[in-house]
């Protein structure tokens, strides 16, 4: 039995822990604090890991570690600050990284 | 270049020879499997983007209201209002294998089948754009997991597609075109080893044949008649 976790700002996040998620708050983008939380709870059961745009660009080397792991799996989300576009950079990435260029997203 | 320290002998030749039907093999299947993982990838990327333009404009709606409903409760109001969740979601996480890659399929489940159990707060005391920006979010979780495992394949699937590509690379065009010159430079030294021993065995069978007959002593005493035997 696995869980999903939620790691971001409370703002962005609290809305989660009403679905039955369990959220994680890191504030002010603090990455320190958000290499050490993502460390133990990617050790734990949690399978899936929904995390902030705005906190994942302040720990981007350590999002890019669990890309080709087989788990688990970090997707990005926009946070209540909107959207920063940096979620779909995520797949334009993969993109490249398979063709070598990118086909899918055009001149966006 | 590799062709020039290979010994020149057969046995070398032989081996290179079945190490380089081997290879041809390989490089034809690794490509097959590039092909196919490419197929698979680009139908999976394409699902990825269309989920996740969905899910980022279903949070991002949620949000607004969140942010509706925060103007008109206090912050402590909302703490309190989202502070002892009623509802559990439980992941169950099966893999599927593409092409000896293992992708997760992700299926959930919530602890009650209530679907009101997602607000964990009596309604009179909290704005209504709160419910909506809740069930919003509700709406889209089914997505979001749906988003996790096409994204989670898309990342595992593109790495093994450029570890792929890379062994193709390298047997296309360094490992297969090195061998087929050893090959090349081994028949050459064997054939012309073999032409330089013939000539030895013509010139030394010239040699015992003259010392045997004494055919230009012969030759220069007699006349110069054809000799019939």
């Amino acid at each position: 039995m696995y869980k999903i976790a939620v790691m971001g700002d409370w703002d962005s996040i609290y809305g989660f822990s009403a679905l039955g998620l369990d959220t994680f708050r890191v504030e002010d983008n603090n990455a320190e604090q958000a290499v050490a939380l993502l460390k133990k709870i990617s050790a734990s059961e949690y399978e899936v890991i929904y995390i902030t745009e705005a906190l994942a660009a302040a720990i981007p080397e350590e999002i890019e570690k669990y890309r080709t792991l087989p788990r688990p799996a970090i997707i990005l989300i926009p946070g209540i600050s909107g959207n920063t576009g940096e979620g779909l950079a995520a797949v334009k990435k993969s993109v490249e990284q398979a063709v070598g260029s990118d086909i899918i997203f055009g001149n966006n | 270049m590799a062709a020039t320290n290979v010994n020149p002998t057969r046995m070398e030749l032989t081996k290179l020879k079945r190490k380089l039907v081997t290879a041809r093999r390989g490089h034809k299947l690794l490509k097959d499997k590039r092909d196919e993982l490419m197929r698979q990838f680009l139908e999976m990327v394409r699902e990825n983007k269309a989920l996740r333009e969905k899910v980022e404009a279903g949070i991002g709606s949620a949000n607004r209201n969140f942010a509706l409903a925060r103007s008109l409760m206090s912050d402590e109001a909302v703490r309190v209002a989202f502070m002892a969740p009623k509802q559990k979601v439980s992941l169950e996480v099966d893999t599927k294998n593409i092409m000896s890659v293992d992708v997760p399929l992700y299926s959930f489940q919530t602890r009650t089948n209530d679907s009101n159990d997602i607000y964990s707060y009596g309604f009179a005391f909290t704005s209504a754009d709160l419910d909506d920006a809740v069930k919003e979010l509700s709406d889209i979780l089914p997505d979001m997991l749906k988003l996790a495992e096409t994204e989670k394949s898309c990342q595992l699937l593109a790495a093994e597609i450029e570890k792929t590509r890379r062994r193709v690379n390298a047997l296309e065009h360094v490992m297969i075109p090195n061998m087929e010159e050893s090959i090349k430079f081994i028949t050459m030294k064997l054939d012309e080893n073999e032409r330089s021993s013939q000539s030895r065995l013509m010139k030394v069978k010239d040699m015992m044949l003259e010392e045997a007959h004494h055919y230009t002593e012969k030759a220069a005493n007699t006349p110069v008649v054809t000799e019939e035997v």
